[in-house]
């Protein structure tokens, strides 16, 4: 990892972070070995399949031998020690046992510039390992980048291995889940590298929308290969071990004369906490894995597909008489929305995403009555549940993702309204905001909104209301659906005027409830929040069958 | 997995201590519980009754039939007599059970005990407001205060409780003493003058009788105090204590009494009225307690024999007779180990551990209280008054709170084991309560009834196991520990008893061998029926599933330090466990949605709790084994510093700062609130530290990023 970028320090232009080092043995600073050609005699036994006199079996034994140890002990040895497995036991580890199905382990690089043609710097698969499997019995498939061959750097035939098992995801509708653990490009092949690059960009892309692709980094991952990862639907990280930038502390030193480590520029904590680029983080390779397990169980395999039903054991007539309590009375009073979306949830199990970045909303997916759903949901603890600009991007995203998956959306509304302040306009919340509200608007899976106390102006309208094709829209006895909060209202409405106190009153009796939303029907119904679990699995039974078309069009245009 | 706040991943599964044997039982029912008056509805006593208190003992007070279940057993007094109900409650209760399930609910001020429930005027406010005839106080606040019981009188509003005399006699320290000796009460036997000479010392102790306890006369704190079991010891201890105690307090002044070794504390519950008649209702013994709070009380004591207690019940009555008793009270004894009784206090109140009492004797308390406050007589004889079986009382309450940690959380699942017979709960919150921090840390007091101790104890040990609590920290472990210690079983204890048995405090359960092996193989079974519910995808499929097909597993589960290897193998329902080198068979109905979880393993009931929280007590982590030895390549992580530095989140107002310099915070205590949006943002310290420097106060404006506070 410090190997590939100490070397791409160097020189210029944009796709620095994309070299990598061929002949960088030497030892750095985290004790990391830099990927290298191997040199004599380690593994020369194995490589004897050039030899004329072994038969084709014997040759189709020796390369797959060869295969399976990628780079060779010492690099296994050296991937181990930075608390790293390596890319085979990343796959066996992911998918059920036995179901992995590779393809492309004889795929070598085509390079014979610098001495790669040589046989001691050809390795039968390349540094990916690519293939199909299933989780829990479900179809994926899987690339796994080899940090022991050349530091998993992207060569053309590395691209063309991740590339055809892509096509083969989109044309059976399966998803593709990614283990990035790469130095960047393969300096050696040049633009070779470049193109390969831009051919899984452009699948991406293509792929988008079409099957969940998922990407979890657990090593480095710089420069233009950030946008792969970037372009998928999910973006986990390893913390300690993996990093994500377009440029290394060595370039950033040198172009802005900012002193920062890799962990601070790029690391899990800051790409969860501070950029938003990273969806969930997980404590080391085994954990992160079997966390990718449950959560791949809440995705459907595809566009095509509805959204999972898992067998359930939590009755989904299930009262929860603890949620008739839990709106505080002082409305200037805080809780804990995840209270609320727990104790609705099947078996209290909330997978959130980005749970450490804009924590004024909450995201993340759930079953109820064991189908999967999206949760959002204002977070009245932190800022006031307002929507500001990350808030409204996170919702935005996790709302796309779920239309696209034909994933119910079943909305928590407590928002005082859009964060005011000129951070906030000259960081351009209007055109964020829109995001939200363009999401929420256009999506057609089953829309459930559930109002538990604030919905104040334009936040109203966006957060899922029924103008926005809202299906099953409700409200807590404790919701006030109004303009704005009582205060500011009355001053507005009766400035300079005395009795303000009384005015004030007056404003609370008339709109700090829900019925003025109940008389007009723009909640069908005002009901006991006990209640609230059970009306969403029956809601949910009945939207199953939704249909809903947008008009035709080549593609939205979301204000971006 | 709560670290990060993910679901209860399935490859991690956390099981609470609450883990025994449930062997079938056979629970004879008995009716003997139930009260033994009837309640005589035409003996009119009030209309409306207010109840100035809050938790369990309001409710208690008032009892709704769902907090109760005893068999036959009914307790809600007030509205079983047909009294209105009148709670009064702080700002922050306006929504407890206790205010929700009174006829009539008044607000008294603000969360603080001192501007609520100890607010004489606002509840003097209420009782005009709601024209309640009388006031019961429940215990602790205004419970014993003489003040209280004035004010009502002098409006002509009963007390439900005694007269003010009485409160006031009993509730000085020195003059109750004197009144007992008085009463012919035994009492500690000591020399009440000071000590002038070694000679004078040894001859008083002699006329005492060793042991004697030799302390400062302005001592405090154990500062000294000597116990002296000879002559020798008592010249010896006189020199150091003088030294001792001119040293610490200024004052070399001693006074000798009666040292009582390995004391009990055993305390009679009497009843008296308003025409001269006092009853003794036997004993509750009260001996395991922890910072001289009590933990477990039972009733009757092992410990007294019939004229033991009879003297004791006749001492008690003796005093309360003296002091014009009326009402419920209870007298409290130390009891040595040779079944001498000295006199300690006496309680003019309703005691926290009335209901054993009330399994035992069939008496309402409750409702003899009211109607003595009414004036009618009592209408039992001294002979009428029974011991019939066995009753035990656990009090369950958050151990953080009770230490002055604040709770963190509320009760995000709470279910309480009224589904078992012979179990009474008396509790004042339910699902989604707040244990607030301004008040007493107790959650509820779980009773249990048997004809026997055994069948009490067993029932206890059930309910114990069957008691959901989620999101508050609790002492279930410990209670469960100490009514299934052998010494405790065979009633050898004392107030010492929990410094002797966890000298170091309690460490949570210690599994045998054969107890582990059965909670790894109960971990591996959930782990793999959650592991095949996976792949139960239901619907028809575009792409087909490919489950695993598998009837043998390998895993490794992981218990504290320890790793454990083993074979799993499934046949029907019936899981096999090869661990440790023993062979473990467990079967049960796997709802993967309870919390409870009854197994049967190697032939015998468990009752098992899957918890999420990481405060309780085996964490056990069930791997592959595949997984497992990737693990061993896993980086060992270093804890990360949590960060020493308070910001503002968002720009606001401070509206309070809770903390000050050289205060110790707890992980999730307020440090200040602000106010921004129109929203109280409560801030809370992430870890235990001690403050550094605030750099904040009440009613300034503050930025994003503002540094708030500074810990250490």
């Amino acid at each position: 990892m410090a190997a590939a970028f100490s070397v791409a320090r160097s020189s210029c232009g944009l796709i620095n972070g994309l070299r990598t080092s061929l002949r960088g043995l030497a030892p750095l600073k985290h004790g990391a070995v830099a990927a290298s050609v191997p040199g004599t005699g380690l593994h020369r036994g194995c490589r004897r399949y050039s030899v004329g006199h072994l038969s084709v079996k014997e040759r189709v034994d020796e390369k797959r031998r060869a295969a399976l140890v990628g780079g060779g002990q010492s690099r296994i040895d050296a991937q181990h020690k930075r608390g790293k497995l390596t890319a085979r036991e990343r796959v066996q580890l992911l998918l059920d046992p036995e179901s992995f199905v590779e393809t492309d382990m004889f795929v070598e690089h085509r390079c014979s510039d610098f001495a790669m043609e040589q046989d001691r710097n050809k390795f039968p698969g390349d540094s990916v390992v690519t293939g199909r499997g299933r989780i829990n019995g479900r179809l994926v498939y899987v690339f796994s980048q080899d940090f022991t061959v050349f530091g998993g750097s992207l060569s053309g035939a590395h691209a063309q291995k991740i590339c055809k098992i892509m096509d083969q995801a989109m044309t059976v509708g399966a998803p593709v889940i990614g283990l990035n653990d790469s130095g960047g490009a393969r300096i050696q092949e040049g633009v070779e590298s470049l193109a390969g690059y831009a051919d899984i960009f452009l699948r991406n892309v293509l792929a988008s929308g079409v099957v969940p692709q998922i990407s979890l980094i657990m090593g480095p991952c710089a420069g233009g290969a950030v946008y792969s990862p970037a372009l998928t639907d999910f973006t986990f990280m390893v913390k300690d071990t993996s990093y994500l930038f377009i440029t290394g502390p060595d370039v950033v030193k040198s172009v802005t004369n900012e002193d920062v480590t890799q962990e601070e520029l790029g690391g899990a904590k800051t790409h969860t906490s501070v950029s938003g680029v990273a969806h969930h983080a997980f404590e080391n390779d085994v954990e992160a894995l079997l966390n990718l397990r449950e959560f791949f169980n809440f995705l459907p395999l595809s566009n095509q597909d509805p959204a999972p039903i898992r067998e359930c054991h939590d009755p989904s007539d299930r009262l929860v008489p603890s949620l008739d309590t839990i709106v505080p009375f002082e409305s200037t009073k805080a809780y804990d929305m995840l209270d609320i979306i727990q104790s609705i949830v099947d078996e209290r199990d909330f997978f959130e995403i980005m749970p450490n970045y804009a924590k004024n909303i909450v995201v993340g997916f759930a079953r109820m009555n064991g189908r999967t759903v999206g949760i959002v949901g204002n977070q009245p603890k932190v800022a006031s549940g307002c929507l500001d600009i990350n808030s409204s991007v996170k919702g935005a995203r996790f709302v796309r993702f779920c239309d696209a998956f034909n994933i119910p959306i079943i909305t928590f509304v407590d928002v005082p309204g859009f964060l005011p302040g000129t951070a906030q306009e000259y960081g351009g919340i209007i055109r964020h905001g829109a995001k939200l509200l363009f999401a929420f608007a256009e999506a057609t899976v089953p829309k459930i909104t559930i109002i538990t106390r604030k919905a104040y102006g334009g936040a109203y309208d966006v957060m899922s209301s029924k103008h926005l094709r809202g299906d099953v829209n409700y409200a807590w006895p404790s919701a006030e659906v109004a303009v704005m909060g009582a205060k500011g209202a009355v001053q507005i409405i009766f400035r300079g005027k005395e009795n303000q106190a009384e005015a004030e009153a007056e404003y609370v009796e008339k709109f700090a409830n829900p019925f003025p939303a109940a008389v007009r029907g723009f909640v069908d119904d005002i009901i006991e929040p006990s209640t609230t679990r059970k009306k969403i699995c029956r809601d949910l039974e009945v939207l199953a069958s939704k249909k809903q078309v947008n008009p035709w069009k080549k593609h939205a245009n979301i204000p971006l | 997995m709560a670290a990060h706040g993910l679901p209860p991943s399935l490859s991690r599964l956390l099981f609470a201590v609450k883990y025994g044997s449930l062997q079938s039982r056979c629970c004879a029912l008995h009716s003997k519980a139930q009260y033994s008056t009837v309640h005589n509805p035409g003996e009119k006593t009030f209309d409306k009754i207010l109840i100035a208190n809050r938790g369990e003992i309001a409710c208690r007070v008032r009892l709704l039939d769902t907090l109760i279940n005893f068999e036959h057993m009914n307790s809600h007094t007030c509205k079983k007599m047909g009294i209105q109900t009148v709670a009064v409650h702080s700002d922050v209760d306006s929504s407890a059970v206790h205010a929700k399930m009174a006829d009539e609910a008044v607000c008294v001020g603000p969360a603080p005990t001192s501007k609520s429930y100890l607010n004489m005027d606002a509840i003097m406010d209420a009782i005009r407001a709601t024209g309640a005839q009388a006031v019961h106080p429940g215990y602790g606040f205004l419970s014993e205060n003489k003040e209280f019981a004035k004010r009502l009188a002098a409006e002509g509003v009963a007390f439900i409780g005694p007269d003010t005399h009485a409160i006031q006699a009993m509730g000085d320290k020195i003059e109750s003493k004197l009144i007992a000796k008085a009463a012919k009460v035994n009492t500690i036997p000591g020399f009440d003058g000071v000590v002038e000479t070694v000679e004078e010392a040894v001859k008083i102790a002699q006329e005492i009788g060793y042991p004697v306890m030799i302390k400062a006369s302005a001592g405090g704190g154990g500062k000294g105090m000597r116990i002296s079991w000879n002559d020798e010891e008592t010249r010896e201890g006189f020199r150091f204590s003088s030294q001792e105690a001119a040293s610490s307090f200024g004052d070399d002044r001693l006074l000798i009494e009666k040292y009582i070794d390995n004391p009990r504390h055993i305390e009679i519950q009497v009843l008296a009225d308003k025409h001269g008649n006092a009853l003794w209702l036997n004993e509750r013994e009260c001996s395991i307690q922890r910072r001289n709070q009590k933990v477990v009380e039972e009733a009757p004591s092992t410990f007294l024999d019939p004229e033991t207690r009879r003297l004791m019940g006749e001492q008690a009555v003796q005093l309360a007779k003296a002091v014009q008793y009326s009402s419920a009270g209870t007298v409290e004894f130390l009891v040595d180990s040779k079944k001498n009784f000295y006199f300690l206090e006496m309680n003019t109140r309703l005691q926290v551990e009335h209901p054993i009492t009330e399994c035992i004797t069939g008496l309402d308390l409750v409702e003899q209280m009211i109607r003595v406050a009414k004036g009618y007589q009592l209408h039992h004889k001294q002979e009428d008054i029974p011991i019939n079986g066995w009753a035990i009382e656990s009090r369950v309450y958050d151990p953080y709170k009770s230490f002055g940690l604040p709770s963190i959380g509320r009760l995000s699942q709470y279910q309480e084991p009224l589904n078992l017979s012979n179990v009474r709960v008396d509790s004042g919150i339910q699902e989604g309560s707040d244990i607030s921090i301004y008040y007493d840390p107790m959650i509820s007091k779980l009773v249990t009834y048997g004809a026997t101790r055994a069948e009490a104890l067993a029932k206890m040990e059930d309910a114990l196991d069957n008691y959901v609590i989620r999101g508050v920290t609790h002492n279930i472990p410990l209670l469960r520990e100490i009514i299934t210690h052998p010494r405790f079983i065979s009633g050898d204890i004392s107030t010492n008893f929990l410094p002797e048995v966890y000298p170091d405090g309690f460490k949570g359960h210690q599994l045998e061998a054969d107890k582990r092996r059965e909670l790894l193989a109960s971990a591996a079974a959930l782990y793999i029926t959650a592991q095949l519910r996976s792949q139960k995808v239901l619907g028809g499929l575009r792409v087909s599933s490919a489950p695993v097909e598998c009837n043998h597993w390998e895993l490794c589960v992981e218990l504290g330090d320890g790793r454990h290897a083993m074979e799993v193998t499934k046949s029907g329902d019936v899981f096999t466990v090869e661990v440790d080198g023993g062979t473990v068979e467990v079967s049960g109905q796997w709802n993967l949605a309870s919390p409870l979880l009854p197994l049967t393993i190697n032939g015998s009931h468990r009752m098992l709790q899957v918890t999420t929280h990481t405060h309780t007590h085996f964490q056990l982590r069930v791997l592959s084994k595949l997984a497992a030895e990737l693990n061993s390549y896993m980086p060992e992580k270093v804890p990360e510093d949590t960060s020493s530095i308070l910001r503002s989140p968002m720009p606001g107002t401070i509206v309070a700062v809770s903390v000050k310099p050289g205060d110790t915070v707890a992980a999730g205590q307020e440090i200040c609130v602000i106010e921004a949006m129109k929203m109280q943002n409560s801030l809370t310290a992430v870890k235990q530290a001690k403050v550094k420097s605030v750099h904040c106060k009440p009613g300034e404006t503050v930025g994003e990023g503002d540094l708030l506070v500074e810990l250490e």
